[in-house]
């Protein structure tokens, strides 16, 4: 299907990093059902690097390629690194969306901000508040594009 | 290998309507508006073909127009009839909630000219009753159109006794028959139908030519301005090729009609049986009164665009309902009008089978769109949820 690129659709098929962490250090999860994608960010963090990430996706195509190159870019990282992580470079790396499909890569940002920030809380470290996106219940179906 | 099974979005041409087609390419090319003898010709097959059309629906050859397809034939058959109830005062319009947008989007535009439109409820079996029709029916009532049969979920409606209900208070009924032609029985005169829509792609014929039958005795509002062709209710040159293709494609599947459903019901009941066993699924619409070459499920847990992209590296060929691949926020309005619910709505797939379809194809089918639905299910976070009893499963 020419909807995508290729590098989505390796993605697609043959998505890395899926799974469960068990006690993972941060976990953030995104979406809703109603919205048809959901994301589910998991961490393992030592000494300030992303150790493992893993993924679990409810969603269309780009929803379960954005997880998994998502993941791909933030493992090995330091966290302070991986907070910079943005929608527009998941996009970039994966040599584009369609444009009703970028809310996919904003799914993914937001979730590992999420997890990020899950960390901080569990792990008691403090950090600025501002930095992580407050929509809980549903920003992204309202943000949603087409 | 290719297994498509998306008939109901489109259909391949059959050998007949593609042989019917090619002399009116090059050896029949005239204008049939032309006087002199190259159009003459043209204008003979033009008159053939609205003929054996007419004679496939129990129409007569005046009251047969032909469109570009079922978009065309659904706008222009509401409109007139909007046009003919403005004059009388008759500003009330009553639907279903589950009709093509051809119709939907055309009775959203007549409500903002201060039209009323009554949706009525199609029940979670995708069937409205012509008791809901009688009750809606008020003085100001100038339409009732409902669909022959769904296009997603493949749901037949009552048309002879809605059409009875209209006929007995006097009020135009217009159909939907898309879906239905070339593959449910068409009478409109025993269906008591007095405006019907079909489009030539859905039963083996060419794209982007249909039909609206208007029973004799209504007047069409043309929508499209120009020369005098179809008595001068749709202007432009006549698609002589594809009406030719339509008329022969018609004619072929109206004649195999009650074989083809009897091959397809089988299969398609095959394809449910199988698709029933995958847990937490659940057919979408009437078992037995439904198009014999649909089907339509839900899938608990998973989303149907990544669902369909999977199922076409397989190399068959679906569709869905879901946000996803209406390139809109809403899944299915259909789906929705039968009570299925947003998380439910997205993990839809529908199967349309054809004549051609075989029983290795069905078999495989089933076995891929099981191993499918199984594979998303193991990465998607709601299933885990459910698995878990974090959250209830809708589908039991
Ligand atoms: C029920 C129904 N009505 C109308 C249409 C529109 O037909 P066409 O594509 O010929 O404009 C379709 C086809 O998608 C349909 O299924
Ligand atoms: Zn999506």
């Amino acid at each position: 299907m020419a909807l995508y690129s290729e590098k989505v659709m390796d993605h697609f098929r043959n998505p890395r990093n899926v799974g469960v962490i068990e006690n993972a250090d941060g976990v953030g999860e995104v979406g809703n059902a109603k919205c048809g994608d959901i994301m589910k960010i998991y961490l393992k963090i030592e000494n300030g690097v992303i150790a493992d990430a893993k993924f679990e996706t409810f969603g269309c195509g780009s929803a379960i390629a954005s997880s998994s190159m998502a993941t791909e870019l933030i493992k090995g990282k330091p966290v302070s690194e991986a907070l910079t992580l943005t929608n527009k470079a998941v996009v970039e790396a994966l040599d584009g969306l369609p444009a009703h499909k970028i809310h996919c890569s904003v799914l993914a940002e937001e979730a590992i901000k999420k997890a990020l920030q899950d960390y901080y809380e569990k792990a008691g470290i403090a950090y600025d508040h501002t930095q992580f996106p407050d929509c809980e219940s549903c920003g992204h179906c309202c943000g949603h594009e087409g | 290998m290719q297994i498509y099974l998306d008939n109901a979005a489109t259909t391949k041409m059959s050998k007949t309507a593609i042989e019917a087609m090619l002399p009116y390419m090059d050896t029949v090319y005239g204008n049939p508006s032309s006087l002199h003898s190259a159009g003459q010709v043209a204008a003979e097959a033009l008159t053939d073909a609205r003929q054996r059309i007419a004679a496939c629906i129990g129409a007569s050859s005046k009251e047969i127009t032909f469109t570009s397809g079922g978009s065309e034939s659904d706008n222009q058959a509401i409109l007139s009839a909007a046009r003919l109830g403005e004059r009388r005062g008759k500003k009330h319009i009553i639907s279903t909630a589950f009709e093509h947008h051809a119709v939907l989007h055309t009775l959203k535009m007549l409500e903002k000219e201060g039209f009323e439109i009554t949706l009525l409820d199609v029940h979670e079996n995708g069937i409205v009753l012509p008791q809901q029709v009688a009750e809606a029916i008020r003085d100001d009532t100038c339409l009732v159109t409902v669909m022959y049969a769904n296009n997603e979920i493949g749901t037949i409606q009552p048309i002879k006794e809605i059409g009875a209900v209209c006929r007995e208070k006097g009020i135009l009924f217009h159909t939907d028959a898309v879906q239905a032609a070339g593959h449910l029985h068409i009478d409109v005169q025993e269906q008591n139908i007095d405006m019907l829509s079909l489009s030539a792609h859905k039963f083996h014929g060419p794209k982007g030519i249909g039909v609206l039958y208007a029973r004799k005795g209504i007047p069409l509002t043309g929508i499209i301005e120009g020369g005098a062709q179809e008595r001068g209710k749709r202007a432009g040159t006549e698609n002589i090729p594809a009406i030719m293709g339509m008329a022969a494609a018609l004619e072929e599947a109206c004649a195999h009609i009650d074989e083809n459903a009897e091959k397809m019901t089988a299969l398609r009941d095959k394809l449910i049986k199988g698709l029933s066993k995958i847990p937490h699924s659940i057919l979408n619409g009437d078992a037995q009164r439904r198009l014999p070459g649909n089907v339509n499920f839900c899938f608990e847990g998973i989303e149907g665009e990544s669902l369909l992209l999977l199922l076409d590296d397989k190399g068959i060929c679906a569709s869905s309902g879901s946000a996803c691949t209406s390139g809109s926020l809403d899944p299915s309005h259909v789906l929705l009008a039968i009570g299925r619910v947003h998380d439910i709505a997205h993990g839809s797939l529908r199967l349309s089978l054809s004549e051609e379809t075989s029983e290795e194809e069905i078999k495989y089918t089933i076995q891929s769109v099981t191993e499918v639905v199984e594979y998303l299910r193991s990465m998607s976070p709601i299933w885990r949820d459910l698995v878990s009893g974090r959250k209830e499963f809708v589908i039991k």
